[in-house]
């Protein structure tokens, strides 16, 4: 019978493996080849771990990696900024599904448009400054974007602004489906807001803030490009002050033409997101157990 | 009870969300002279000459219609392929099958970027270079293990019976997919329409790679070199701003619910 030929669950996934094999398996595969090899065109020798050596003996690769790692810091303050907003929208106070619509908008902008509105608004000219100015916070009026100690810290400023909102989303999600006995319980008996919160909501969110630690972590490793592109100018600048990993890879590949140097930074930033990935799976096996 | 702290919190954090948008609609709608003189307040005389300038004298809507093109591509693409595959997954034995799935949801988190310089190499090699083909071959790729993930997942929770009874009538594995299992999925495919319409309509990497010729190139890629050719108009930038935001801010204020949903879906993949 046709139904029951044993080639058929074959066909049905043959379009699967094939399309992942063409996108994920073959360039993986060429990815760690390219990487011992002198790349010109479409190909070229081997030349074992040259790539590499160049690579780790360019100051600017590593700034690019220092930068990455700064942006590490912008997580903790996510996490607390996004926890604190989801449980205020928690106690379901008037108004709260209009702010829940609000908070959630700087997820919904696409990244290089907000990055080119918040560029307009952060000029040395703009009104950011012209706020500043005007309640007499003068010490704050920098250069946000021109200046090359400012601006990797306002690309963080940025990626705060828009990833927390992902975070209040999660978390309100996750506080929504809590077993609300223990909480009304905690109510009655008068507990304070502050205690609740901290000894009852937080305790059972453990899992949805590590989760939201280890895919920003991804983020910020691997998913900035965007920022940097349009912050920099397509080029990391001031100078080299926004230079982040993925840039370099970019700047390689498109820019300077070398193919094989870009590879061995790829599959560097592969490896380290390996050991992230492995923290995801672990978490969400834990999560659905 | 009043509590005038938390609403403050909730209010300032709100009005921080809010801004750049004001910031962008309000600045589209003031003069030049305006906007020099006063960077911040209403405009007097609101003006929508940047809004026509913008939508007929620059290339905005042929880059909607690039991104249009990659979007539906991809999305019908890998729907399709994902579809085909979940369900034999979920619904047949067969040898590899574990393995098969255990692969593809690995594949969710390979970064994006560790996959451009051996596709730009191989694009280059065969021509593939600004190809609409080429750039929907890729996303349709990135997108597909979380597809399948979500639907092997979802398709696993149908009863057992619906398919003994459609096997009893005779119906075939392809006819029990498309005339009972899909008809009772139109949530989990509404959500991986939207996430993987999202991923690639705002996409700016793969875009700036693949698409080299001005007339492919995408919204993202477009408003990216816009804002350096137009760097000292700033209400003619937010015009086109606005405009490139307008389909996507006009979806989350109708469908709400289900554009939460699908931009939660895709941020945990």
């Amino acid at each position: 019978m046709r139904r029951n030929s044993p080639l058929l669950p074959y066909l049905f996934v043959l379009p699967l493996a094939g399309l992942l094999s063409f996108v994920f398996g073959l360039s993986l595969v060429r990815l760690v080849e390219f990487s011992f090899k002198q790349v010109r065109g479409v190909d070229g020798p081997w030349i074992g771990l040259r790539n590499y050596e160049l690579v780790l003996g360019q100051p600017l690769f590593w700034e690019a990696v220092r930068h990455n790692i700064q942006l590490f810091l912008v997580i903790p303050v996510m996490v607390v900024i996004a926890l604190a907003l989801a449980l205020l929208l928690y106690e379901r106070l008037p108004g709260w599904r209009i702010h829940r619509t609000i908070l959630f908008l700087p997820y919904v902008l696409a990244i290089p448009i907000i990055a080119v509105v918040m560029k307009q608004m952060f000029q040395f000219s703009g009104p950011v400054n012209a706020v500043l100015s005007a309640l007499s916070l003068d010490f704050l009026v920098l250069d946000w974007i021109g200046s090359a100690d400012v601006a990797l810290w306002t690309v963080m400023a940025l990626i705060l602004w828009r990833e927390t909102a992902l975070g209040v989303i999660l978390f309100l999600s996750r506080l929504m489906a809590l077993d609300e006995t223990l909480i009304e319980a905690a109510r009655l008996d008068g507990a304070r807001w502050r205690h609740r919160a901290w000894y009852i909501l937080i305790p059972q969110m453990r899992g949805v803030i590590e989760f939201f630690v280890v895919i920003s972590a991804i983020t910020m490793l691997s998913a900035v490009f965007a920022y940097v592109y349009v912050i920099g100018g397509g080029r990391g600048g001031p100078g080299t002050a926004t230079m982040v990993i993925e840039l370099y890879i970019f700047n390689a590949l498109i820019r300077t033409s070398l193919p094989g140097v870009a590879a061995a930074v790829s599959v560097m930033l592969f490896l380290v997101s390996l050991i992230l990935i492995r923290a995801l799976f672990a978490l969400r096996r834990r999560e659905e157990e | 009870m009043m509590r005038p702290l938390p609403h403050l919190v909730l209010m300032i954090a709100s009005a921080i969300a809010l801004v750049p948008t004001l910031f962008m609609l309000v600045t589209a709608l003031k003069s030049q002279k305006e906007y020099q003189a006063d960077k911040t307040g209403l405009p007097d005389a609101p003006v929508l000459d940047h809004f026509r300038q913008i939508l007929f004298d620059t290339p905005v809507f042929l880059w909607m219609a690039n991104s249009l093109i990659l979007v539906a591509g991809s999305v019908v693409l890998s729907l399709a392929v994902s579809c085909l595959a979940a369900y034999a997954i979920a619904r047949m034995e067969f040898r590899g099958r574990d393995a098969l799935f255990t692969l593809s949801t690995a594949l969710m988190a390979v970064p994006p970027v560790v996959l451009i310089v051996p596709l730009f190499v191989l694009y280059a090699q065969i021509g593939l270079i600004s190809t609409y083909s080429g750039v929907i071959l890729i996303y349709a790729g990135l997108v597909t293990p979380f597809s399948v993930y979500l639907l092997v997942t979802f398709f696993r929770t149908l009863p057992q019976d619906l398919f003994d009874a459609a096997v009893m009538d005779g119906a075939s594995h392809l006819q029990i997919l498309i005339r009972v299992v899909l008809p009772l999925s139109l949530a989990p495919l509404l959500t991986l329409v939207i996430v993987n319409a999202l991923f690639v309509w705002n996409d700016l990497l793969m875009a700036v790679i693949f698409l080299q010729d001005d007339a492919k190139k995408t919204v993202m890629a477009g408003i990216a070199v816009f804002q350096g050719r137009y760097n000292n108009q700033i209400p003619l930038t937010m015009a086109g701003m606005a405009v490139a935001a307008a389909p996507m801010l006009i979806l989350y204020l109708v469908f709400q619910r289900h554009f939460v949903r699908g931009l939660m879906a895709g941020a945990v993949k």
